[in-house]
């Protein structure tokens, strides 16, 4: 792509940001020039969603008003509109309004906040249970109860498909069945790794010793996609996580055609021995 | 009997104006200790820039580009981060402002202990040229250099890094980590003790309050830092595993100790900007500063807390939710002292006479643009949301718009403030107002949109990112390369001011200008205060 290609872009978005409407892509990943977060696939998504757009309406406001009195005193008190200083130093009044009300407005965050944080870690009954473990520079997920077991490793952009993106498509993906409470269990291999999927507003770090765990609801079918999200060495950027929401069915389809593959390779390992 | 005194004493004075290697080499002088600072400062600025310009190279386009291997690219953030916070905004702020300014501003004739300041000085060169060795030194299999970022994480800083470059950046950290230390105690000694008579604790200026603060804070915590990464280097070299936990060991331990001295760090870096600009702001707007008592207690109130909120770094690394609530708390609470920093500046300009001199100018960029990574901050402190920024680039935006936007304008500020004092030669306001408008806009293009690649959940440290984050990762680089631009005018403004050397007058800035270093003239002579003056 040209530099001056590139460089219209950058002028087309900053005309109407909005107004430009970007092609949003799928749920599940980001989109070019996107400004927000990525569409919530989970309960726990829509309220962080929520949380940030009423904290950012706040902040902004907070920002604009700084702003606005630092025009006023430019414009008003400028050494010409104001020749003559005062000398006031001290408003005792005032002094207390700007300690309180910014205490009153932490407060106004602080109690959706933590509404916020205890509902993320409020673990609900699995209905399915996987582990994750980092190794540099790959995952391997495990379903216990279903004995299933296999690496997840980035697809290279010389082998993907058409459609399939880059750095964030792998070889084999995580399957859950959708709304389906699932708990996810980290682990480590080797260094710090961290498992996140931005639509899920989920993300925890895989520690080496540690066992750790979040969950996740998914109430849409679809790709997601995250990536690792604690520098881990060389790869950092190149060992995605891609989670595909299945049905019901379909999910117990993948499960029993996962079961029968692992017996097959048991048995071929079982054939070469003899 | 008394007139040979006095012709020793004469004698003895000519003596002390050392020149050449010896006057700065083995200088005990504040004010020439200030100038090694400042030109230590601008060389680790330097690099650091040039580490920055290289990565902002490589991410302008999808893809690698410049870094054949990505683990160099880790190794230019590593050093980036460590760099710009040690040698750059550190010996900046204590090192030149502090050292050349404190004893003018308290009515010292110098610093407390001369000697001791020569060896913090010399102590974080040497750390300067360790840390820039380790970059050519092994460091991951089959790269140079340390790549485990600025916090150093273990594992990845013990057994994911197997080569001597991380060996050689904890032995910079420990030789910088004791020059601060040092440094700090010069601090304190002098302030507490040295202040001119009449000058109570509570008529100091805010410059050397915010000094003092800061000092308390190094004091504190670097101690705790050269702890931890004693156990980094004896987990590395001897068999120790306070980090290991094959061994018994906890990597989150490392993130503990690192926070706690990490989080007093950035208040470290940007206590002293808090000073000048309330220096600069009070003289421009001709003006008294509004609230001084209420300033200088909401610097040592943000110093106390920056102790208490350290793991809301950690919020992703596992902490049980009520350890997590209790972080969310006391770090919002920081918020509340930083706003009557803010409005306190805006009730002194209120009122006023404000004059738009480059120093101005640039204070009064720094308020607004620590006003967005102030109420960031806010943001970032709830571990509800923070579960989506954490390790993105909105936490990057967020500490850039603080510290490369917040404590670098306010070291601009303070050197078109101050170095017509220091050196006696006028700026040119031309460049100093062309250096502010290509630095504020090229800055605020190259982190404003950050925030949007960080809602979209882009992580930080990666050398190549999913093609939906290509066009605001382009708009970044540019402003990247703006800014930059805008340190080269800096420089050119330098080399103008010592080259037509348009003599400064001892107060340039009129009846603003309060504080004691205005009464001497302009450079000071090389020393200052044989008498003591008297504060009303």
């Amino acid at each position: 792509m040209g530099m001056l290609h590139r460089a219209l872009m950058v002028l087309a978005a900053l005309v109407g940001l909005s107004a430009s409407g970007p092609a949003f892509a799928d749920m599940g990943q980001a989109s070019p020039w996107q400004i927000k977060f990525q569409d919530a696939a989970t309960p726990i998504m829509e309220q962080i969603t929520h949380f940030h757009n009423y904290v950012t309406i706040i902040i902004v406001a907070i920002t604009l008003f700084v702003l606005a009195l630092m025009i006023y005193v430019m414009v008003r008190f400028n050494e010409k509109s104001n020749p003559e200083p005062s000398r006031t130093s001290h408003n005792t009044l005032l002094e207390v309004a700007w300690t309180v009300i910014p205490i009153f407005i932490l407060v106004a965050i602080a109690i959706p906040s933590f509404r916020l944080l205890f509902a993320q870690y409020d673990f609900p009954k699995a209905d399915v249970t996987i582990t994750a473990t980092g190794s540099q520079w790959y995952w391997t997920y495990d379903y216990p109860d279903e004995g299933i077991s296999f690496d997840s490793i980035m697809v290279p952009e010389a082998n993907l498909k058409p459609g399939q993106p880059r750095l964030l498509t792998v070889d084999n993906e995580l399957v859950v069945p959708v709304g389906a409470n699932v708990v996810v269990g980290l682990k480590s291999n080797d260094v710090i790794h961290d498992w996140a999927v931005p639509s899920f507003g989920v993300k925890l770090d895989a520690v080496p010793g540690r066992l750790q765990q979040t969950w996740f609801r998914a109430e849409h079918e679809g790709w997601f996609y995250g990536q690792c999200s604690e520098l881990c060495g060389r790869n950092h950027a190149f060992m995605p996580i891609a989670v595909h929401v299945v049905s019901q069915d379909e999910y117990d389809a993948w499960v029993a055609s996962k079961k029968s593959a692992a017996i097959d390779a048991k048995g071929k390992v079982a054939s070469a021995r003899d | 009997m008394a007139n040979h005194a006095q012709a020793e004493a004469a004698h003895h004075d000519h003596d002390d104006h050392p020149h050449g290697l010896r006057r700065w080499l083995f200088s005990t002088n504040h004010k020439d200790i200030g100038t090694l600072y400042l030109i230590l400062s601008l060389a680790g600025g330097l690099v650091g820039a040039l580490l920055s310009m290289g990565m902002r190279a490589e991410l302008m386009e999808p893809g690698m580009q410049i870094f054949g291997n990505p683990e160099m690219f880790n190794v230019f953030v590593t050093a980036h981060g460590l760099i710009m916070v040690f040698f750059a905004v550190m010996p900046a702020t204590m090192g030149a402002f502090g050292n050349w300014m404190v004893p003018l501003m308290i009515g010292a004739p110098d610093m407390a202990f001369p000697r001791m300041n020569n060896i913090s000085f010399w102590l974080l060169a040497m750390a300067f040229v360790l840390l820039v060795t380790s970059l050519f030194m092994p460091g991951a299999p089959g790269s140079t250099g340390a790549g485990a970022g600025w916090t150093i994480y273990a594992p990845l800083s013990t057994s994911g890094t197997p080569g001597v470059a991380v060996d050689f950046a904890i032995l910079a950290l420990h030789l910088g980590g004791a020059s601060s230390i040092l440094g700090a105690i010069n601090f304190i000694t002098t302030i507490l003790n040295m202040r001119a008579p009449g000058m109570t604790l509570h008529k100091m200026p805010l410059f050397a309050w915010s000094i003092l603060v800061t000092a308390f804070l190094l004091l504190l915590s670097l101690p705790v830092l050269a702890g931890a990464i004693t156990m980094l280097l004896t987990d590395r070299n001897f068999g120790t595993a306070f980090f290991d936990s094959k061994h018994g060991g906890d990597p989150v331990l490392w993130q503990h100790l690192f926070w706690f001295f990490g989080h007093p760090e950035v208040y470290i870096m940007i206590l002293p900007g808090f000073g000048m600009v309330s220096q600069i702001i009070s003289t421009f707007s001709k003006k008294p500063v509004f609230g001084y008592l209420g300033m200088a207690y909401a610097m040592v109130a943000i110093g106390v807390i920056g102790f208490v909120v350290w793991a809301h770094h950690m919020y992703a690394a596992g902490l049980d939710v009520n350890t997590q609530a209790y972080f969310v708390f006391a770090t919002m609470v920081i918020a509340v002292p930083t706003g009557v920093k803010i409005f306190s500046w805006i009730a002194t300009m209120w009122g006023g006479s404000i004059q738009f001199k480059t120093p101005m100018v640039w204070a009064l960029g720094f308020i607004f643009l620590f006003t967005v990574g102030g109420v960031t901050g806010v943001m970032l402190a709830n571990a509800g949301v923070d579960r989506s920024f954490h390790d993105t680039y909105y936490v990057v935006a967020h500490f850039h718009y603080v510290l490369s936007l917040g404590a670098v304008f306010s070291l601009f500020a303070g050197w078109y403030y101050w170095s017509p004092k220091m050196y006696g030669y006028m700026y040119s306001e031309f460049i100093g107002k062309l250096h502010f408008w290509m630095m504020f806009i090229g800055a605020n293009l190259a982190f404003f949109p950050q925030h949007f690649l960080g809602l979209a959940g882009m992580p930080r440290r990666y050398a190549d990112y999913p093609d939906a984050f290509a066009g605001w990762n382009f708009v970044s680089s540019l402003g990247a390369y703006l800014a930059f631009a805008g340190f080269l005018v800096f420089f050119i403004g330098v080399i103008v001011q010592f080259s037509r050397k348009e003599k400064a007058a001892a107060n340039p800035w009129g009846p603003g200008a309060t504080t004691l270093e205005w009464t001497l003239p302009s450079p000071p002579p090389f020393h200052t205060f044989d008498t003591l003056p008297r504060i009303k």
